[in-house]
């Protein structure tokens, strides 16, 4: 990425109708990045534009999926502007290079912090540098108010409030100390002038960027830490809000999809003389994996397509099976020699000491599993005069672009992709994991008219790339207080373990061997919300539980006990127990579990509520959340994302199950891959504590404790250890 | 060809008596707020009222409703937001948004037809799917209706 200054800009875009625009540029020397840190490029994290009439448009690099983020950020750049909240509109950025979240990235490295695995691959670490910078522009790793928000939006509003001030101090010949920002406006009290951004956007967008602008400090926050209502919410209640489905062009045809049930298998040939005459039919096209039909309306495009002769080769992969994938993992963990993630003190010597009888051990296991975004996957394309345009949700616009770009074998000038909001995002729509983008660009680049191509529910669950099926196995030894003294965990991983850390706990214990011993699968698996920690979390937890009734120590105060180097997470974890009033007499049947989890910088204590009304049954009565994110920048937007993590994280310990026989996944709908409705909801209370330490994530945090709060609390209620998910697979039924 | 009586308005079309409902509003119609989510009327995004009733419309044949009367997510609130709508925006409750038009059709039928529901029939009159688990939200926004 070339040296971009504002005037490329305005020469390469036509955003800008009066007023002024300003784009950010920030260098990595601003952000500490260490010597060696690679100086050549320069970029552009933030760009707001400040209108005549004082409107100020923030232009948003991160998708919407739900996670309200399109109102977050630009509540952090209009805080630090001292901009006026009814004048602020938000505009989500499109798929050019300079709204790339480089700085994003780049704002891990600097904080020394662990990048998320969706960032990975951009990282060349021996040199903290950053490789196709130009393609990317994430919205995921829980990073987004970390990143983009403290290190982007924060130091713009800072850095424009601080030009517009001295615009002001110019015009009237004054100080810029005596010159005072609020509410869009500059103020000169002493001569009892003033002026509103508007009219000082055009000399201030002339100003040199102050090079260290002042950020604010909290107690002065007058729009971050308020529950300010979301962009998005009108339109989302009068049906007006369009998603990639929902894109209508003229002469636009309807495409269905039918994939090869077996992974990594192809679509050899098709037999169309049975659906050709079909109202509306238009044509049936072969591609590598799949076949798509299109007709005039999706419908008639699926009904088609059902009826369609279609002949796969399953390919290598026709026996695979999610029963014998486990014998393997079994068969690893005992033989393989790990990777090791951690290691501490001589845990294998300790072990060696001891007979069989003095270890404490349990294997512990998951399934696959499915995004399943309520919009299912689809992608519209249109290749025209050589070019083409697609509108489909993805968590990476500019990555989205150069895929198609890549597959249609064009120059990325040659495509448009348009923004569109998600459907839900979980992880499943990544470039990565784009195979929806790609089968409709290969579509449209074999038709003269716009496709969109809807994939059915059935192809949206059977052709995901899933959560991996993952077994861990702990060994452990207790001293003569019940405390631990060896923790041995080793785990499999057949892909998808880019957070070296995320098997790690806060407990002291003086042993520790944390490591995986690597598989490969042919199953496709990627990112899906809280990404390792989802079972990590589930894995730790559940075995500390275990080790406290092993030692015979209340749960609670057993990891309490553990938890002396570790105050941040005592803190969050004894909230919790307090306010689910953990210790007090409980009806016959009920139980109590807790869980800790740390993920994305942030840290989630839940305690849970169940109660077995028969010896085969559950409901779950009430979770209850506290989180340390360090700081909240929309308490209401977060506590949304803390309640919707504990339903995703909920369903998926509850029902949540992908199984494959003979290569092919099982599970094709909602009746045989289950959610939590209202119905199965519990109460949910949610309580922050803001410590004041870095700014964590929000999205994913609350999935990981969930799974082992409640089987901590079935354990407590009928003394049912689950080890295995999902729960209904283990002779329990759950009830409403 | 069939007469459909669409948020107040008359229309006709010329489409297979089996077509469901949902693909007559999307693509035959435009009216894009109503939406697919599974095509076998199990998690309840595709839901619009038929005569008054909340009804599945992606199972559910547009020969089954020539005549009916339809109100679909763009009809509700046409002359100013209903009361679910205006509880829907003060509880903030649509994350991602997908599933929120047949989640409100299905609790304004509720609602109208039972103002104070109880735990069991809100359950089972709501079974709607929501990825994003808005629910906690969703009963807050029905809970505050019902005090009115």
């Amino acid at each position: 990425m070339g040296k971009l200054t504002r005037r490329t800009f305005l020469i390469s875009s036509a955003v800008l109708g009066g007023g002024a625009l300003f784009g950010f540029i920030a260098t990595p020397n601003r952000l500490g990045i260490r010597a060696g840190a690679t100086q050549e490029n320069t970029w552009l994290a933030t760009w707001v534009s400040i209108a005549s009439d004082n409107t100020v448009t923030i232009w948003v690099p991160h998708a919407e999926m739900g996670q309200g983020i399109q109102t977050a950020l630009p509540m952090m750049l209009a805080e630090e502007l001292e901009a006026d909240w009814s004048l602020v509109r938000m505009q989500q950025a499109p798929a050019e290079a300079i709204y790339a979240v480089g700085d994003v990235i780049r704002g891990f490295i600097a904080g020394g912090l662990e990048v998320p695995g969706v960032f990975r691959r951009h990282v060349d670490y021996s040199f903290y540098k950053l490789a196709s910078m130009m393609n990317m522009q994430i919205t995921g790793g829980s990073a987004s108010v970390r990143f983009t928000g403290q290190n982007g939006m924060r130091r713009a509003g800072a850095a424009a409030k601080a030009m517009l001030i001295q615009a002001a101090a110019d015009k009237w010949q004054v100080a810029i100390q005596e010159c005072e920002a609020k509410l869009s406006h500059v103020y000169h009290y002493a001569s009892g002038r003033s002026a509103g951004y508007g009219e000082l956007a055009g000399e201030a967008s002339r100003l040199r960027l102050p090079p260290h602008p002042l950020l604010k400090s909290r107690q002065d926050y007058k729009i971050c830490g308020k529950s300010i209502p979301r962009f998005d919410t009108p339109a989302k209640v009068v049906g007006k809000q369009d998603y990639g489905i929902d894109i209508r062009l003229p002469g636009m045809k309807y495409a269905a999809i039918r994939h090869s049930p077996v992974f990594g298998g192809s679509a050899v040939s098709f037999d169309d003389t049975g659906v050709k005459g079909k109202k509306g039919f238009e044509a049936v096209i072969l591609l590598p994996d799949s076949v798509v039909l299109i007709a005039d309306n999706y419908w008639r495009a699926k009904t088609a397509i059902d009826e369609l002769l279609i002949e796969f080769s399953d390919g290598e992969h026709g026996d695979f099976n999610s029963e014998k994938l486990f014998a393997e993992l079994e068969q690893l963990l005992t033989t393989a020699e790990p990777e090791l993630d951690f290691e501490q003190g001589e845990a294998d010597r300790e072990l060696a000491l001891l007979t069989v009888d003095g270890v404490i051990s349990a294997d512990y296991r998951v399934p696959f599993l499915a995004h399943a975004t309520m919009e299912p996957m689809n992608c519209t394309a249109y290749y025209h005069e050589g070019q083409l345009e697609i509108w489909t949700g993805t968590q990476d616009l500019l990555g989205a672009r150069a895929l198609a770009a890549e597959i249609a074998e064009l120059d990325m000038e040659q495509v448009v992709a348009h923004p569109v909001q998600l459907g839900g995002g979980f992880g499943r729509r990544f470039p990565s994991t784009g195979n929806y983008i790609e089968s409709a660009v290969r579509v449209a680049m074999q038709v003269p008219y716009p496709v969109q191509l809807i994939w059915s529910r059935e192809e949206d669950i059977q052709h995901d790339y899933y959560r991996p099926a993952v077994q861990s196995r702990f060994k452990a030894t207790l001293n003569a207080k019940g405390q631990p003294q060896v923790w041995h965990n080793i785990y499999s991983d057949i892909g998808v373990n880019d957070d070296t850390a995320a098997a790690f706990h806060p407990y002291t214990v003086p042993h520790q061997r944390i490591g995986r011993v690597k598989h490969e699968t042919p199953v496709p698996v990627s990112y899906w919300r809280s990404v390792e920690h989802s079972f990590q979390g589930f894995f730790v937890e559940s075995f500390i539980d275990e080790l406290a009734y092993n030692a015979g120590i209340d749960p609670f105060l057993y990891r309490l006990g553990l938890l002396d180097q570790a105050p941040r997470f005592a803190a969050v974890l004894e909230l919790a127990a307090k306010n689910i009033g953990w210790g007090r007499m409980l009806e016959e049947g009920r139980g109590l579990g807790i869980a800790i989890k740390e993920s994305f910088g942030t840290i989630v204590a839940q305690a849970v509520e169940v109660s077995v009304p028969k010896q085969d049954s559950v409901k779950i009565h009430r979770v209850v959340a506290v989180v340390d994110p360090g700081e909240v920048i929309n308490p209401e937007i977060a506590r949304a994302q803390i309640e919707g993590g504990i339903i995703y994280g909920l369903s998926a310990a509850l029902f949540g199950k992908i199984t494959l026989e003979q290569g092919r996944v099982l599970q094709s709908n909602f009746p045989d891959y289950r959610m939590v409705n209202l119905a199965y909801a519990p109460q949910i209370e949610v309580t922050f504590i803001e410590s004041g330490e870095d700014i964590g994530g929000m999205g994913e945090v609350s999935v990981p404790p969930v799974a082992p709060a409640v089987c901590n609390a079935i354990f407590a209620a009928n003394g049912r250890r689950i080890r295995q998910l999902p729960v209904i697979d283990q002779n329990l039924t759950i009830v409403a | 060809m069939f007469k459909l009586s669409i948020n107040g308005e008359q229309t006709t079309v010329d489409v297979e008596p089996d077509m469901p409902l949902l693909w007559v509003l999307r693509d035959e119609l435009g009216l894009t707020g109503t939406k697919y989510g599974c095509g076998i009327a199990a998690c309840g995004a595709c839901t619009v009222q038929v005569n008054g009733v909340a009804t599945r419309s992606c199972v559910l044949p547009v020969a089954a409703v020539d005549g009916a009367e339809i109100m679909t997510i763009e009809g509700l609130g046409k002359n100013g937001l209903h009361p679910v709508q205006q509880a829907w925006i003060e509880y903030q409750v649509p994350q991602c948004g997908y599933c929120q038009s047949g989640m409100l059709m299905s609790v304004v039928s509720l609602l109208d037809n039972n103002p104070e529901p109880g735990n069991e029939e809100l359950n089972r009159a709501v079974s709607n799917i929501c990825r994003c688990g808005t629910f906690q939200r969703v009963r807050a926004a029905i809970d505050s209706l019902k005090q009115v």
